[in-house]
């Protein structure tokens, strides 16, 4: 084994005190020869610190498109030539959407916005969906509506929103290159205000927008310092007339490097597959990372992508012998 | 009637739809493929729905 699995095995396995930013570079140079080492490694320091069992959770966009940011990955940015058109889902079909996310095993169920933070409206239609869905619906409900305001932030909380999902994409260093319409600080301060406000914070990123490794390093480290409950992992799956839409897929082998790397970094937290895993490790590489740090996964759809069948997910799980966390587990 | 590719909205029997096709597997349409109008989607966690205003709704 090489000399950085054997200090990862000592520190992260052994006390739960995740890598430093150099050490996860180092990680993330990890020889192909070496991957499945790191990959177990990744493994047991999730089994030890997190447990068997997975985390299932489906998302929705409430309001799609019109988006006035410019985050160059996004298909729903309306700055960009991109074929995807606004739209807002009515109340009936949230809860039907919750209904069914419910209905795979489903603990966590995500309403997203596309916008750069809320208005009037949209809080208004949270609150109404927000009621309607713990009304009729067994399921924990997150949001992910952009930059907040404190009084927004405390509106959340008081509809009952349990979890705030707000990623940071990408390390400081390369955000200007993604986004240009507000900048890292601004999303670090509205995580600030979630974090105070008692809701579980809920923060990842998109692989493969351009970074170097060295960024990756730092974005898994900066990761680690904001320390979140659920760090979602997303792979950058290029979408047409965006300003990404060219950019090559992460290789799959990277993608395992990085999970364990997130993993080594992060022992503790919620690891979970998001967008983009499809395309870049296909279903053995899926398999590969939930044997390699990850323990949760978005199942079936995304915001304006499709996902595998949540039943394949489910099935490959029931054949790793990893749990679905159960609703009680998580109240 | 199918005229237009319902991914990139191009004529569907000129140039080479594979990739089109291809990508559809995990994307839902975006253009109407009876006028190429850009279609409102409805992605949900088990399907989609797709709206022309002209030639109405299709879903998954």
């Amino acid at each position: 084994m090489s000399e950085i699995l054997d200090r990862a095995r000592a520190q992260v396995l052994s006390t739960g005190r995740g890598l430093d930013e150099a050490s996860i570079l180092e990680v993330l140079q990890t020889p192909d020869e070496d991957l499945p080492e790191l990959l177990q490694l990744a493994h047991d320091v999730r089994m030890k610190w997190c447990g068997p069992e997975v985390e299932v959770e489906g998302i929705v966009s409430l309001k799609t498109g019109g988006c006035p940011e410019d985050c160059h990955f996004c298909s729903q940015s309306g700055l960009f030539a991109s074929p995807v058109r606004s739209i807002w889902l009515d109340i009936p079909s949230l809860v039907e959407a919750a209904r069914q996310t419910a209905a795979t095993g489903a603990t966590e169920f995500c309403i997203v916005a596309a916008v750069r933070g809320p208005d009037k409206r949209l809080m208004d239609q949270m609150r109404e969906g927000v009621k309607a869905i713990k009304a009729a619906v067994d399921i924990q409900v997150a949001a992910s509506l952009g930059m907040l305001t404190q009084e927004q932030v405390d509106e959340l909380v008081e509809m009952g929103v349990h979890r705030y999902n707000h990623n940071l994409e990408t390390c400081e260093s390369f955000f200007p290159n993604v986004v240009t319409t507000h900048t890292w600080d601004e999303r670090w301060g509205t995580l600030k205000m979630v974090r105070d406000s008692g809701m579980e914070v809920c923060c990842g990123g998109i692989l493969g927008l351009g970074e170097t490794i060295e960024q990756r390093a730092e974005f898994a480290a900066q990761l680690a310092e904001l320390d979140p409950h659920e760090v979602p992992m997303n792979f950058l799956n290029p979408r047409p007339g965006t300003p990404l839409g060219d950019q090559p897929v992460v290789e799959g082998k990277d993608a395992l490097r990085a999970i364990a790397a997130f993993r080594l970094a992060m022992p503790k937290t919620i690891l979970r597959y998001a967008g983009g895993r499809e395309i870049t490790l296909g279903d053995l590489g899926t398999r590969d990372g939930l044997l390699g740090g990850i323990n949760a996964v978005i199942v079936g759809n995304y915001l304006t992508t499709l996902g595998r069948p949540a039943t394949d997910d489910l099935a490959l799980l029931e054949d790793l012998k990893m749990p679905v966390k159960a609703l009680s587990a998580t109240l | 009637m199918t005229t237009f590719c319902d991914r990139c909205g191009e004529q569907a029997a000129e140039g080479d739809h594979t990739a089109c096709a291809s990508a559809r597997e995990l994307e839902p349409p975006r253009f109407c493929p009876q006028c190429r109008r850009r279609m409102k989607v409805q992605v949900v966690p088990t399907g989609w729905t797709a709206t022309c205003v002209e030639h109405g709704t299709r879903s998954s």
